[in-house]
């Protein structure tokens, strides 16, 4: 049984200018130690997903319309809120993207770190702050018994993310979701926290969900990648398959954008034209207005998630008919 | 392509740290740029890398006199921004503009594209009244934006579409160099790649000068002809775009080179990663000697005592470090 399986989630957002369909209709699990990368473009509804899942949409104006998230046998997404809060910060913990934002200024780490311990375990505080104090270590935080007293703003935007890492793992969770914990990062420092998510998960053995736009982060860390778009996911498939034999044309467009993969000076692949405004009723492919390869019936109806191989499906119309 | 357009000469901008609400102390100086030496060709796309706070987009302000020069000269076609007057510089700027990283915060939001656009023409003064309609409608095409959005404000626009705007305003007095400071960091992938294209498209037809600041090593060797690699207000490596960014020397480059993500999971799980201990430091109090050293795994007692020069290492090539020929 999978650790987390997620189907046909439809969060929406009701607002003077429409409905937001932001996540519509999507469904994947996540085995338990499995590191699963969700990539797609902003506004492709990839945090959202997440955010569903903890519980973090502002009721209104969002609204989960429809689906289940079975984490181990609980409904997240339906069951009483006790039920809830005894998973969410404990068995399932979060990382977000800006350090600067998610801490709290007014409180000392310290006091942030040991929060959940105090919430969750029947711990003391001093016990807490022992334990806190070697999380801070684990995660690399040199001089920790000092710095542990320390402000958020006292510390880089890297030793902030440390920080919330340790936050998020100190109740040794079976699940991290990481909504693109190393955007806002520069590039050393980001090389820095990756191989320290690597290393806490093989240590604590949890599974990881990790939510980025950068499909290089993506290829060094993912056993498996969901690619989104438009609120829905296009493709699903293990690393290597998604990367040298991706079959959806939103997918190989991607990739074919990236100037890494592409000789220098050559012109590089433009997907035409803007993502779709999911306020809009899409009428049958999201993807349809800017394929290259669309053909009249990808807007009659809805591609529906279809296996290419076992560890391989994709929602492509005409891929699936064998026509591309 | 070999006559230089712009000369920066031991250019360096320092920023005073003052305490003190009514006796300003003066308590220390924040080196953002220290000791620039860089010339950029006519029709050359040069880049610039570096991780935040290294300076960077100091140095692109520096460029366009935006932020007042410490000490040293900045030469745009033989005259020294550095020391001009404001009416020069007005008159300067038409031949250097800036296109900047964040476009929703770089065009004002009570300003529609026409009035955005035509404000530089209006202040140069560069055609009659009259023609101003036609010429606005030919930047717009020109940056691939239908005419007919004219009278549309920005917030009506998505952040491709922003960006460029900001590029035809800085299109719009035809300038000879165009200082670019992350105009892609803040655009997802498939819409990066639009406006890159448009870039380079525009460079190769305009003949124009392009420095092109980012923090994506992927996207800068795409694009550029030269690199330039710099770390706490100094260039550490300087050359051409494929050599550094492939055959990286300075350690830094190497440990910067090595930190790219590469979306290819051969790749990415097979080789040997160089992972930097600890932050930048601070620019305030910079290591003594090459301020690279205390995260350096080459570094030797004698790179703490002077800062290294740049060393020319081939014929189109300068690294900045005393251990380059001891390097593996």
């Amino acid at each position: 049984m999978p650790l987390l399986s997620v189907t046909d989630l439809r969060t929406h957002f009701y607002t003077r200018n429409g409905i937001y369909r932001a996540v519509d209709g999507v469904s994947f699990s996540v085995e338990r130690g499995e590191t699963l990368g969700i990539v797609g473009e902003s506004g492709s509804g990839k945090s959202v997903t997440c955010y569903s899942i903890m519980g973090l949409i502002p009721q209104p104006p969002g609204r989960i319309v429809s689906g289940t998230a079975m984490f181990d046998g609980v409904d997240l997404l339906h069951c009483t809120p006790k039920q809830a809060r005894s998973i969410r910060g404990k068995r399932v913990a979060m990382i977000f993207q800006d350090p600067m934002t998610s801490l709290n200024p007014f409180l000392r780490v310290s006091e942030q770190i040991i929060e959940p311990l105090l919430i969750h375990e029947n711990i003391s505080r001093r016990d807490a702050l022992t334990r806190a104090l070697a999380m801070l270590e684990a995660v690399g935080i040199n001089d920790a018994a000092k710095r542990i007293h320390y402000y958020p703003h006292e510390f880089s935007g890297g030793m902030r993310q440390r920080v919330m890492i340790a936050m998020a793992l100190i109740t040794k969770p079976e699940l991290l979701i990481a909504d693109e914990p190393t955007t806002a990062l520069d590039v050393t420092v980001q090389a820095q926290i990756l191989e320290l998510i690597k290393k806490m998960q093989q240590e604590l053995g949890m599974a990881v969900v990790f939510i980025t736009h950068d499909l290089g982060v993506v290829s060094g860390l993912c056993d498996r990648v969901q690619v989104m778009y438009a609120g829905r996911i296009v493709e699903t498939a293990d690393t290597r398959t998604l990367f040298h034999a991706p079959s959806h044309p939103y997918t190989r467009a991607l990739q074919r954008s990236i100037p890494a993969l592409q000789s220098k000076g050559a012109e590089l692949y433009t997907i035409p034209g803007l993502p779709p405004d999911v306020s809009k009723t899409i009428s049958g492919c999201a993807f349809a207005s800017r394929c290259e390869f669309a053909a009249e019936r990808c807007t009659a109806s809805t591609p529906e998630l279809a296996p290419v191989s076992p560890t391989h499906s994709q929602a492509c119309l005409r891929v699936q008919a064998g026509e591309l | 392509m070999s006559d230089p357009i712009l000369q920066l000469t031991d250019v360096k901008t320092h920023f005073p740290i003052e305490r003190g609400f009514f006796f300003k102390r003066h308590v220390g100086t924040v080196k953002a740029v220290d000791g620039i030496n860089l010339t950029v060709r006519r029709g050359e796309v040069l880049g610039l890398v570096g991780e935040s706070g290294c300076g960077k987009s100091t140095l692109a302000r520096t460029i366009l006199q935006l932020v007042p020069t410490t000490g040293g000269t900045v030469v745009l076609n033989g005259r020294n921004l550095a020391t001009d007057s404001a009416r020069e510089l007005l008159a300067a700027r038409r031949d250097l503009q800036m296109v900047f990283q964040d476009p929703y915060a770089s065009l004002n939001p009570r300003m529609t594209v026409f009035a955005t656009l035509a404000e530089p023409l209006a202040v140069h003064k560069v055609c009659p009244a009259s023609e101003i309609p036609a010429r606005v409608a030919a930047l717009m095409s020109t940056v691939g934006l239908a005419p007919r959005f004219m009278q549309k404000y920005p917030h009506e626009f998505s952040g491709g579409q922003r960006q460029r705007i900001a590029i035809a305003r800085a299109l719009a007095l035809e300038p000879k160099v165009i200082v670019a400071d992350e105009p892609v960091s803040a655009l997802d992938v498939s819409i990066q790649a639009q406006i890159l294209n448009l870039l380079a498209q525009l460079t190769k037809k305009m003949n124009l000068t392009l420095i092109f600041i980012a923090h994506d090593l992927s996207v800068v060797k795409h694009i550029s002809d030269r690199v330039a690699v710099m770390y706490l207000g100094k260039i550490v490596e300087l050359g051409l775009a494929a050599d550094v960014i492939d055959h990286p020397r300075h350690p830094y480059t190497r440990a910067l080179v090595s930190a790219i993500p590469t979306p290819n999971p051969d790749i990415e799980r097979t080789r040997q990663r160089i992972v930097l201990a600890g932050d930048p430091p601070s620019p305030i109090n910079p290591p003594a000697g090459c301020a690279f050293h205390p995260r350096c795994a080459y570094a030797q007692e004698q790179c703490k005592l002077a800062p290294p020069p740049l060393i020319a290492d081939g014929p189109s090539r300068e690294v900045a470090c005393i251990r380059l020929r001891d390097l593996p």
